[in-house]
């Protein structure tokens, strides 16, 4: 902390909200610049937060708004400039540092003890104890339900549950509890994007939230690829592209397509639709496939054609993905590729039959952080590469060159490491991986899961690419607006088998939707698994 | 995080590896930040030893240097491997024990065969890594544990074998005296050995397909099973390798010596195979390291360990100094990769 003391709260109270209508204390950042190694994440940013307003940060992916982020909480130290405290510049050298200057925030992921209670969760590091190290259950009961009272969780949070017990929303609000509770008093909260795990109305109730924070006077951030979201809840909007501010918005008087452009410095049509260009040609064919997750899967997919894959979370489409690439035993079942039957088993077997998959979590299935582009990109296709047991080197550049340049990732090399890339050139460099070794069938998992705008409209045009060259495609997507905008046709499953199919024509999103919840087929079919 | 990642903390200011990289001479980018410390320690250590000790710098003292730490040498040389797997093989010792006194005692009780002595240990050493690496894959048993459980069983086997003691001479046969004291070109054969094994695996390891496939285990275990490399078959091929080169260092321990050892020789070795690897660069979680850095790192540690012994610095320092070594390898391994530090390590 700087020397100079802080108008702080009171020390008896310390968890009580500041009071609204403070002489407007302020977070802000000044001049920042944030070099790793030669790299710029920002490259001088001012920006203030204002007590008492939602302030959404928008950029696309490696804009720089989670290092910006950092940089408040104390985990990263600006090259230059500062935070600014109530107009004087502080330097938050450790995360210990920035809470201590009431700075919070809300990590997307939230970090919960599973074998612990709520209670002991919000309260880890600071539990109340009595003489000795004994922990005091009676006052830390006694505080988690005042504190829950005050915060108006206490219907929604029991504090006796175990951390593996909660909900992905109940599991924030341990966050958010943590943020408001203990030490010093919180006057900026940011908010990670918060609702990527969370359902309709707990958005809703995080919303509220969020509202009744600001009203007390505390300064939010709030980072969200959702423009729905920013809309609803921000006062003003910051758009960063490229380490800088690009510009401040009026929520009020701000446009989607404004900040679209703005974000990405160019103009997109709203949604992408893509020409029909399916042929008659079978070349996957899923007969009657039944797995420990998903049972009685009958699907087909021609050349050329792209079938979306929808249904809720738990649904049994990534588990089906999974085993049709061999990676989760098949029980009973055919899958035919281009006429060929495989046999159930090997990843290996499956993709030189002629089958790719970029599965769901590209980070923790696909991806080897530490090493090159160059290598990420060749690895399926070395055993074409080789000459005697040794990779063509040349061959292998090339090949990883071109297909770097047609998915256009930016980097400044393929040699560069894939964990440098942001979200959205990591997924090309997964989809270089595939187009390399020229599928027949392509499967991809979420393919556009957290990436930003003008990736998203890049990737939607190689998947249409794919197609147009007689590749078939299978996308699994929880955008419906994605799947209606690239599919042919769409599938629809849950609780592991498929209730419903509908093609281009009838395909909605509530039609969709309708499928994805229909208990009842589910509840007549004997055995369904979970 | 669907945000950018960020790369980590500890890269600072200019000395990012990208930086570092664009402004290294070029005659030395190939080699690498860590070979380059490695050099510069070794060069230090070797004016430190000859300053103080005139014989230590001749001709004589860098063959016993090079021969004492040819078996290391070829430990370290596999080690390396499966750490690069996400890996690690602490029965080492005690395999090349099990060789040393198998082919000591099949070359004795088959009267003059030194190769069918070697070929049984080979075939001994190609078993037991086998078996490691069925206990590790099939039986899900965790590979520091489960070598563990060999280091103790193999050291018990050669042990039952030998009843305890060193067995058989062998030096009254001309391959095996060749293979201890023979030279090739004026470098020692066992010198030899060790420099084929190392081109061998340096080439498998940085041309190869199947050494792509190697560090895509240990990068990312899940993603190189999907991309379909058969995991299982590349793990028990690579402790099998192990097996037969421990078997290779147990042949030229039992040369050396003149007859099969269970222990001396062979005990400790696992230390100083990792303790090289590590200190190579290799890095424990998986994903990297080489075979350059590991023999530097060998080529270090044979010389401060020499240059200890020349000075009259008690063994028992040096097991100290060797702990130690490794502490402070991976502590410069985990300070570079920028982990945290919070809770146990990964």
């Amino acid at each position: 902390m700087t020397p100079h003391p802080h108008p702080d709260p009171a020390p008896g109270s310390p968890d009580g909200p500041p009071p609204a209508g403070d002489h407007a204390p302020s977070v802000g950042v000044s001049g920042i610049i944030k070099r790793f190694g030669e790299v710029q994440a920002i490259g001088g940013v001012t920006l203030d937060f204002p007590a008492g307003q939602v302030t959404a940060l928008m950029g696309e992916n490696g804009a720089g708004k989670s290092t910006l982020l950092k940089i408040l909480t104390g985990d990263h130290q600006p090259t230059e400039g500062h935070v600014v405290v109530d107009g004087e510049p502080v330097t938050l050298d450790s995360p210990a540092r920035a809470r201590a200057a009431g700075i919070r925030i809300i990590p997307q992921e939230p970090e919960i003890v599973p074998h612990i209670s709520v209670a002991e969760n919000v309260y880890a590091g600071a539990l109340p104890r009595k003489r000795g190290r004994l922990l005091d259950r009676a006052e830390l009961d006694r505080r988690i339900r005042a504190d829950l009272e005050r915060l108006g969780f206490a219907h929604v949070l029991d504090p006796d549950l175990l951390g593996s017990q909660l909900t992905p929303a109940q599991r924030q609000l341990v966050e958010i509890m943590r943020a408001l509770t203990g030490g010093t008093t919180a006057r900026l909260i940011a908010f990670d994007e918060p609702t990527s795990s969370l359902s309709e109305h707990e958005v809703d109730a995080l919303f509220a939230l969020i509202r009744r924070l600001r009203d007390e006077g505390i300064a939010i951030v709030y980072v969200s690829h959702r423009m729905q979201e920013i809309f609803q809840l921000a006062d003003r909007i910051a758009v960063l592209r490229d380490g800088t501010l690009v510009g401040v918005q009026d929520a009020a008087t701000t446009e989607e397509g404004e900040l679209v452009r703005l974000m990405v410095g160019r103009d997109l049509s709203a949604m992408f639709v893509r020409q029909r260009v399916a042929t008659d040609r079978l070349v996957l064919d899923v007969q009657n496939l039944t797995t420990d997750d998903v049972s009685d899967i009958s699907l087909r997919v021609h050349a050329g054609e792209v079938v979306g894959l929808a249904g809720l979370i738990g649904a049994g489409r990534s588990e089906l993905a999974l085993a049709l690439a061999g990676d989760l035993p098949v029980r009973a079942g055919t899958v035919t590729l281009d006429g060929v039957r495989l046999r159930s088993g090997r990843p290996g077997d499956v993709i030189r039959a002629g089958l790719g998959l970029a599965p769901e979590e590209r980070k923790a299935q696909a991806l080897f952080l530490q090493q090159s582009i160059k290598e990420n990109a060749s690895l399926v296709v070395l055993d074409r590469l080789r000459r005697f047991r040794f990779v063509r080197r040349t061959a292998e550049r090339r090949l990883a060159q071109e297909f770097s340049d047609r998915l256009r990732v930016r980097t400044p090399s393929i040699d560069h490491e894939v964990r440098k890339l942001s979200g959205g050139n990591q997924q090309k460099v997964v989809l270089a991986r595939w187009l390399a070794r020229k599928p027949k069938v392509l499967i991809l998992d979420e393919p556009t899961r957290g990436i930003d705008v003008g990736a998203k409209a890049e990737i939607y045009q190689i998947i249409a690419d794919l197609a147009a060259e007689g590749v078939a495609v299978l996308v699994i997507s929880s955008e419906l607006p994605e799947l209606l905008g690239l599919a042919d046709r769409v599938v629809v499953m849950q609780g592991g088998r498929i209730t419903g199919e509908l093609d281009r024509g009838e395909a909605t999103e509530e039609a969709i939707l309708e499928l994805a919840m229909a208990d009842d087929i589910v509840g007549a079919a004997p055995g369904a698994s979970s | 995080m669907t945000l950018t990642s960020t790369p980590a903390p500890t890269v600072k200011g200019s000395g990012g590896d990208d930086g570092r990289a664009s402004r290294r001479p070029a005659f030395l980018s190939g080699v690498g930040g860590q070979n380059i410390s490695l050099i510069g320690a070794l060069l230090v250590v070797l004016a430190l030893f000859g300053v103080l000790n005139d014989n230590y710098l001749s001709l004589s003292n860098m063959q016993v240097i090079a021969e004492a730490a040819t078996i290391t040498g070829l430990l370290a040389i596999v080690q390396t491997v499966v750490i690069i797997c996400g890996g690690l093989d602490i029965s080492v010792g005690s395999q090349v024990g099990v060789a040393s006194v198998v082919s000591a005692m099949v070359f004795t009780t088959t009267g003059s065969g030194a190769f069918l002595g070697m070929a049984a240990a080979v075939g001994v050493g190609l078993l037991v890594g086998a078996v490691n690496g069925v206990v590790i894959v099939y039986g899900r048993v965790n590979p520091t544990i489960a070598t563990l459980a060999g280091l103790a069983a193999y050291k018990g086997l050669a042990q039952l074998l030998s009843d305890g003691r060193a067995q058989g001479y062998v030096l009254n046969n001309d391959v095996f005296v060749f293979l201890g004291r023979g030279k090739i070109a004026g470098l020692p054969v066992m010198v030899w050995i060790l420099i084929v094994v190392a081109v061998t695996v340096h080439l498998l390891l940085k041309y190869t397909d199947i050494g792509r496939n190697l560090y895509a285990i240990g990068g990312n275990d899940t993603a190189a099973r999907l991309a379909g490399i058969s995991i299982n078959k590349y793990l028990i091929c690579v402790y099998t390798l192990i097996g037969a080169v421990a078997a290779i260092a147990g042949i030229l321990l039992t040369a050396r010596t003149g007859s099969g050892q269970p222990v001396s020789g062979s005990e400790g070795l696992e230390l100083k195979a990792i303790t090289a690897a590590a200190l190579g660069g290799a890095a424990l979680k998986g994903g990297k390291g080489g075979i350059g850095g590991t023999l530097l790192a060998v080529a270090l540690l044979g010389c401060l360990e020499n240059g200890l012994t020349v000075q009259g610095i008690n063994t028992f320092w040096q097991n100290v100094a060797q702990g130690a070594l490794l502490v402070i390898a991976v502590v410069i391994q985990q300070r570079r990769s920028g982990e945290r530090a919070v809770g146990l390590p990964h």
